[in-house]
């Protein structure tokens, strides 16, 4: 038995994995989930409606403007509250870009799972970039707080896009420069090729979602299936993998962050001028109701149950997120393989645990 | 022996003590620089010049740091296998000639003795493993008798090529037999196996196995603290330092340089030191640029690979020794040898399918929503 976590290097935060070993073959896992609970949803319950976008910023704490779009938009829903233009190309442009840096550092921490320790650097630096731009815009490097119910916080400085064209071309550079580095390498491609393979239906039965879905040949994309915010007017593909196995997870990622920058160009060019934020009270008191909305993080679907009873709190927000289910394949994926490649595997789901144990 | 002769030899090997350190702490700001560089960082620049007191202020950290013994462990093996890992890395550069007559003794057996004692220091890998009473340490510790175990053989091989290329065990002859041509021209294949093997035997990437900080957290070192892990860190860096200073001697000639003498002890002490240099940080470049393999991979690649490639390489040694072929022919036998593994591994990459056509965008005119 070798208990991996919650204090180890690589198990992406505070995940705990206990596994039975046979020498170096894995024989059987236990994963345990809850470590960094704290209960976020219960606490969602006592807030104000506008202060728990705060708390969904710190549930995947890698994708926050993507959390706060979800939420806020099932408040919108609920509220039939109509949303400027300007402020939807403004918050696909900034989840696009909070995708890009999510990917990045998945791209980077993937590498140090796999031994290489340089493709961290590399994409750490492209991140960087992205955060500041986020700094720039949102007065924040991580937690934004950014998007707003009704649209968001305030308008994008005036060289936003200037410097997000220039953005956009460095992250190109840099993202096939890493990719040049570590993808087609002997070695890492003898340590990802044909590991942890999970089948497209198993992928479905265990409620998988998003890039690790997509890596065993679906394209389900609810940016596609179910476009929301303006997604329908942009033209980007879905990456697909063929084998579900830890490369395909891998390589969709590092495509799907080349589409997303696709998608930005093309919001930059269409952003119409106007207001960003459709007045709303600061104690929102939603119609009596519930609601279910969903968006596709950088990890996959995020959902947001919602329940109003007609009071300035939530009665009930369920959250469903992507790394969650996710992680449910992990048994099947780990079983059989060895210690290292649970390494590998338990990365190529890149989960984020503050989104697991909520 | 006389007391004189005694005193000399003591002498010595402080003397090789203090320079090995020194080099040690040298290898630790080099590599933290060049990888730094390698990663677009500055590496450690705020101690001293250049970052160049930073070394030293490790040393000191180290050294200052509690060592903590855990409630579980052996404490006698606990504390013995830092010392069994360090002393015979050590034992190795008594007889490694710097330069001409710069050894401490050169003995006739000399390579015998160093393969042999280059292999004592798994026992302490192990038992430091075993002592530790930790789970991820117990692992590296196997993993790193297995890895060692097998790697030793490729290097043991291409080392009795060269042998019966010089006809002897005396590195000094085995130098001087280079001095109109460099082994690595005759051996290319004995210059892969060995460097391969020697890189294996170190425990570098990417062959870091046995400490793989992403899976074993540090392996048998998991529990080490302080001044014993210190000792660790020492040996390692040492070992590191001896595989390419034996690549230098077996295969780059050594001391000897094209125009400059070979018997001046100065000039000699500078040619094997960048050489030696260089090797090294072609170790460090493939630190900072490979992934590591996983252990099965690992064993395959020793056992299916570099073995039958050492042992061709040793009977087509023999083979051209006996009917006196030029030596420009055993060096092309040579060559080919090793260009074609590397062909033959290309070719099953090319045939297999390319990574990159199992991802690929989708396209809805071309299949229902869910094709498979």
């Amino acid at each position: 038995m070798v208990n991996m976590g919650p204090q180890h290097p690589s198990t992406h935060g505070v995940f705990r994995m206990v596994m039975a070993v046979d020498g170096e073959v894995v024989v059987d896992v236990e994963p345990h989930i809850g470590y960094l609970h704290r209960g976020s949803e219960k606490l969602s319950e006592n807030e104000l409606y506008v202060q728990v976008v705060t708390l969904f910023d710190r549930l995947d704490y890698i994708s926050n403007l993507n959390n706060e779009m979800v939420f806020c938009r099932s408040v919108e829903k609920l509220m039939g509250l109509e949303i400027p233009e300007r402020a939807e190309y403004i918050r696909v442009i900034l989840c696009e870009l909070n995708r890009v840096a999510s990917h990045l550092l998945f791209f980077g921490t993937f590498g140090l799972d796999a031994g290489a320790m340089t493709p961290v650097m590399y994409t750490f630096r492209e991140r960087e970039k992205i955060q500041s731009m986020f700094e720039m815009v949102t007065g924040a490097r991580m937690m934004h707080n950014y998007i707003r119910i009704g649209g968001v916080k305030n308008d994008v400085p005036e060289d936003f896009h200037r410097r997000m064209h220039e953005l956009i071309a460095e992250l190109r550079k840099g993202i096939d420069e890493s990719d040049k580095l570590l993808s087609f390498n002997e070695i890492f491609l003898a340590r990802t090729k044909g590991i942890g393979v999970i089948s497209a239906d198993k992928a479905i039965n265990y409620g998988m979602t998003g890039p690790s879905l997509r890596a065993s040949g679906i394209p389900m994309d609810i940016r596609k299936d179910e476009p929301y915010s303006v997604y329908d007017r942009f033209d980007f593909g879905i990456p697909i993998g063929e084998n579900g196995d830890c490369w395909d997870r891998y390589y969709v990622r590092v495509e799907e962050m080349r589409q997303s920058m696709k998608i930005i160009e093309q919001a930059l060019d269409q952003i119409p001028e106007g207001s960003t934020i459709t007045p709303t009270r600061l104690v929102l008191r939603p119609p009596k109701g519930e609601v279910y909305v969903r968006g596709e993080n950088p990890r996959g679907e995020l959902g947001v149950y919602l329940v109003s009873d007609g009071a300035d709190r939530p009665y009930r927000v369920k959250v469903r997120p992507p790394s969650f289910c996710n992680l449910m394949a992990i048994k099947e994926l780990i079983k059989g393989t060895y210690v290292a490649d649970s390494v590998v595997i338990l990365g190529s789901l890149d989960i984020v645990l503050g989104e697991v144990d909520r | 022996m006389s007391l004189l002769d005694l005193l000399k030899t003591i002498s010595a090997i402080m003397g090789m003590l203090t320079v090995l350190s020194v080099i040690v702490l040298s290898l630790t700001l080099l590599e933290r620089k060049f990888i730094g560089r390698i990663q677009m960082r500055k590496g450690p620049n705020r101690v001293g010049p250049f970052g160049l007191l930073q070394p030293v202020a490790d040393a000191i950290k180290l050294v200052a740091k509690e060592d903590i013994l855990p409630t579980w462990v052996d404490k006698v093996i606990y504390w013995v296998s830092p010392l069994v890992v360090f002393i015979p890395t050590f034992m190795i550069w008594v007889t490694i000639p710097v330069a001409r007559d710069v050894v401490i003794r050169n003995l006739d057996m000399g390579l015998f003795y160093i393969i042999a004692f280059s292999v004592l220091s798994i026992v302490g890998l192990i038992s430091a493993g075993w002592a530790s009473a930790n789970k991820y340490a117990i692992i590296g510790g196997f993993r790193a008798a297995a890895q060692l175990i097998s790697y030793e053989i490729p290097i043991i091989l291409s080392v009795l090529a060269i042998a019966m290329l010089a006809g002897s065990l005396n590195l000094e002859r085995i130098v001087d037999a280079q001095a109109t041509k460099p082994y690595i021209f005759l051996q290319p294949l004995g210059a892969f196996l060995f460097l391969c093997g020697g890189l294996a035997e170190l425990g570098r990437t990417p062959f870091d196995i046995h400490p793989a900080e992403s899976e074993v957290v540090g392996g048998p070192f998991v529990e080490y603290s302080g001044a014993h892990w210190s000792v660790f860190f020492l040996a390692e860096y040492i070992n590191t330092f001896a595989i390419a200073a034996l690549t230098t001697l077996l295969f780059l000639g050594g001391w000897l340089f094209p125009g400059l003498p070979g018997n001046v002890t100065a000039s000699g002490v500078l040619v094997f030191l960048t050489k030696t240099y260089l090797v090294v940080l072609v170790i460090f470049w493939f630190r900072g640029t490979y992934p590591r393999l996983r252990i099965d991979q690992l064993m395959s690649l020793g056992w299916k690979v570099l073995v039958p490639l050492g042992f061709i390489n040793v009977v087509v040694t023999a083979v051209a020794l006996k009917t006196e072929l030029p030596e420009i022919i055993l060096g092309l036998i040579s060559f080919v040898i090793l260009a074609s593994t590397f062909w033959i591994i290309s070719v099953r990459m090319r045939t297999a399918p390319k990574p990159e056509y199992t991802v690929r965008l989708y396209d809805p005119s071309l299949e229902g929503l869910n094709a498979r």
